[in-house]
């Protein structure tokens, strides 16, 4: 057999990947639902004024997200480091980095693609302003990889653990309090009638920055999991 | 070879750092003890009042080197983190390890003298004020750290990995104290009254404060280097060295990595 290169491996993994992902679509809409019913937890527990609801809406899907990115990333290493796939991907020779970016790209694809996707219906259930519609959009399309980047990270430091349960979110959710702050600001801002670009900028910087790094963040995580 | 770099070879084996920990553990303390009681006593009772705060100002000397001590050791924990990482030195992956509770501990110290110290000259414990929120999350990924160090059975493995959260933790911690400060500043432009002490502090208000900053950097070297003792022993237990040191008679462990013979 041909040993392959490192593009021709990221994308067979991709593809592997995402072939898992549509044969379990069903598992794949869980985020979905997840996020739908934490935003209606939200006006049961905080009443249904329409005005008071319209002016959290954009913060209450921020925080949606972030929590239903969060209960996908467990699977993210899990199913592989179980059955040794992740350490052949650790010991295939192609550099690791670039197969855990394909793996985040295939989890944002999954979760963070959808999501962003789904929030202009849950914005819309709560009353956000509709001007503020494209800029949550936008702000999900630059922060919900961001997410996704982050939490392989984290996902890929608890592999070496048996479960990494609630340890997980320990890890996670001080890392993306920037990504939740600019989303939010940004949405906050163009609800209230200000810029938001000085929010979206921050967070396409956060992405330009995260991109690079974190994968290689991941495959030193991985390494040091299967080592 | 170089002498530091020399040293530093050594340093990587554990009877060597035991030795060194051993003689200079007591020296940290105790100065670090001398320091602390001329500081707080100059700081408590011999310094001027504020005149703006009174006496209330005299728990800076207490908060600010903590807060100062929750940042430093975090960056010692990180830097412990990449020379673990990059060669696998097992006193690096301790001494990050042991840093990790004394750093909580002074971030924790630092937030909650923050808050009494609020109490009086904001008139409440906790507002969402940029600094808080960015100290009380750098407690959280010290407790990120340390939960997964624990939650690892592999020691080494555990520590290695405790070190790259540290590392990526260190990376985040500009950008969320950056991020957090915009937040602030977004949602409520001047409505906590920061009282910010002017930018010459009086020096007999000053001496105090850096000599504290002194002492909580050699306690900090007594805690973790109490702590990595210890730990060395637990993980090199069995081996010569420790029982000699134990007072037991030296063995031919089974289970050290010298072959066995055929």
């Amino acid at each position: 057999m041909r040993p392959g290169t490192p593009s021709t491996a990221a994308l067979a993994l991709l593809r592997r990947d995402l072939l898992l992902l549509w044969r379990q679509r069903a598992d794949a809409l869980n985020p979905l639902l997840f996020a739908l019913m934490v935003a209606t937890l939200f006006p049961l527990a905080l009443g249904p004024e329409a005005g008071m609801l319209s002016r959290v809406a954009g913060g209450i899907v921020w925080v949606t997200v972030v929590l239903a990115n969060l209960l996908s990333l467990d699977a993210l290493f899990r199913g592989d480091a179980e059955d040794g796939s992740l350490d052949q991907l650790a010991v295939s020779g192609q550099p690791l980095a670039l197969l855990a970016g394909a793996r985040i790209l295939a989890h944002w694809l999954g979760t963070g693609l959808p999501l962003t996707l789904v929030a202009p219906l849950l914005a819309y259930m709560l009353g956000l302003e509709r001007a503020a519609l494209p800029v949550l959009v936008a702000a999900l399309a630059l922060g919900t990889p961001l997410l996704s980047l982050v939490g392989a990270c984290c996902a890929a430091l608890t592999v070496a653990m048996r479960r990494s349960g609630i340890l997980l979110a320990l890890l996670v959710l001080p890392l993306t309090v920037p990504v939740l702050i600019f989303g939010a600001g940004a949405v906050e801002a163009a609800a209230t009638g200000g810029d938001p670009s000085a929010a979206l900028l921050f967070l396409a910087a956060g992405l330009a920055l995260a991109l690079p790094l974190a994968p290689l963040g991941c495959a030193a995580a991985i390494r040091i999991g299967t080592a | 070879m170089n002498r530091f770099v020399l040293w530093f070879h050594r340093m990587g084996s554990p009877p060597t750092f035991y030795a060194f920990a051993e003689r200079w553990r007591p020296w940290f303390l105790w100065s670090a003890l001398a320091i602390t009681a001329v500081a707080l006593y100059w700081g408590l009772a011999r310094a001027p009042d504020d005149y703006l705060q009174g006496d209330s100002f005299r728990i800076i000397y207490i908060h600010v080197p903590s807060a100062w001590m929750g940042q430093f050791i975090f960056l010692a924990m990180a830097i412990c983190g990449f020379v673990a990482i990059v060669w696998r030195i097992k006193i690096a992956e301790i001494m990050g390890i042991a840093s990790a509770p004394v750093g909580a501990a002074f971030t924790a110290i630092a937030l909650a003298t923050g808050s009494l110290w609020g109490r009086p000259t904001w008139g409440t414990y906790w507002v969402w004020d940029a600094r808080l929120t960015s100290t009380l999350v750098l407690l959280f990924l010290y407790f990120g750290v340390i939960g997964l160090y624990r939650a690892i059975e592999d020691r080494r493995k555990a520590a290695r990995a405790a070190g790259l959260l540290a590392i990526i933790g260190l990376v985040n911690i500009p950008i969320i104290q950056y991020s957090v400060y915009w937040w602030n500043t977004l949602h409520q432009p001047s409505s906590i009254k920061v009282t910010k002490m002017s930018s010459t502090i009086d020096p007999s208000m000053l001496w105090p404060l850096l000599a504290m900053a002194v002492a909580t950097k050699l306690y900090y070297a007594w805690s973790a280097l109490s702590r990595a003792q210890l730990m060395v022993l637990e993980m090199e237990s069995g081996k010569d060295w420790v029982r000699e040191l134990a007072g037991l008679p030296r063995v031919a462990s089974p289970s050290t990595d010298t072959p066995r013979e055929a």
